[in-house]
């Protein structure tokens, strides 16, 4: 074994227990701190797999926002600090068997992509290339063009919609004592 | 390259390392004598009061969801700043598209009080 299946080993055994303690904890709190474990382990994953940018993203994005907004929305509610209760319910099995089968279904869907079926080989271009493509496949008109200005949309209608659930007090409306 | 990100994964293990061997070190060799002024949460500072565990104002939520937003806009903009030389007007008229719905937002946000922290 080299170096690096170790390290896919080590991270990706990483990345499931802390996903399983994501599932598993009782209090919600200790869920999300382990969600950060759980995306920082896929960011060691992107590294692995030379995805460099991504892994920066996955860093940035999920673990520096992401992570943060589901702590702030746990401290927002009142008691679901404190709650500990069971983690399953009574249908638990008809989960883990619908579970399974999907898991099963993606394995066997996957086995069949030619491109996964033999060793991975190493890219060969190298990190910047890759970036400079991203880049460039964001604004051509025969690729991205149309996702790329689409998420713009869907930004601003994200950034309008928690705006207006949140509602700001405009004016002197009742402010809480809480803070 | 993978290994470029050594360092990175060296440090992580030593700052790990290093927290487990502080909290460690002063567990095992440190005196304990409690009094009540020690065990306050912070001594000889602010007497807490109230409940630690509070409900957050819900700014903190409208804030992080911001910062998510332009965070992500931010990574739209990165690959395209770096080929951006070598781009033709079209890819700079698509990157304005894409700011000015944007903007919409943000002056949407401005208009709302959204960004004020009274």
């Amino acid at each position: 074994m080299t170096l690096v299946q170790i390290l896919f080993l080590l991270f990706g055994l990483v990345t499931l227990l802390a996903s399983l303690m994501v599932v598993t904890s009782p209090k919600l709190v200790h869920a999300a701190f382990w969600l950060i474990l759980a995306l920082a382990g896929v960011a060691a994953l992107f590294i692995l797999l030379e995805a460099t940018f991504l892994a920066v993203v996955q860093v940035v994005v999920y673990i520096g926002a992401i992570a943060i907004l589901i702590i702030f929305a746990v401290m927002l509610t009142r008691r679901v600090m404190h709650d500990t209760g069971p983690q399953v319910n009574r249908s638990w099995w008809v989960a883990l068997l619908v579970s399974l089968v999907l898991f099963g279904g993606l394995v066997l869907m996957l086995a069949q992509v030619p491109a996964l079926a033999g060793t991975p080989a190493p890219l060969m271009v190298d990190q910047e290339t890759l970036l400079e493509d991203l880049g460039r496949a964001l604004v051509d008109a025969d690729r991205y063009v149309l996702p790329f200005e689409l998420a713009s949309v869907l930004l601003m209608a994200s950034m309008i919609g928690a705006i207006f659930v949140a509602r700001p007090p405009s004016g002197s409306e009742e402010r809480s004592g809480e803070r | 390259m993978p290994t470029d990100f050594l360092p990175i994964a060296v440090l992580i293990a030593l700052a790990t390392v290093l927290a487990f061997l502080v909290v460690l070190i002063g567990h095992l060799f440190g005196p304990r004598r409690p009094t009540a002024t020690k065990l306050e949460p912070y001594e000889s500072g602010m007497r807490p009061y109230g409940p630690g565990q509070r409900r957050m104002p819900v700014h903190f939520y409208l804030v992080a969801m911001l910062f998510i937003l332009f965070d992500v806009e931010i990574v739209f903009l990165l690959p395209w700043a770096v080929v951006l030389r070598q781009l033709r007007l079209f890819a700079l008229i698509e990157m304005v598209v894409f700011i000015a719905v944007l903007l919409v937002g943000f002056v949407y946000a401005w208009k709302k009080g959204a960004l004020e922290w009274e």
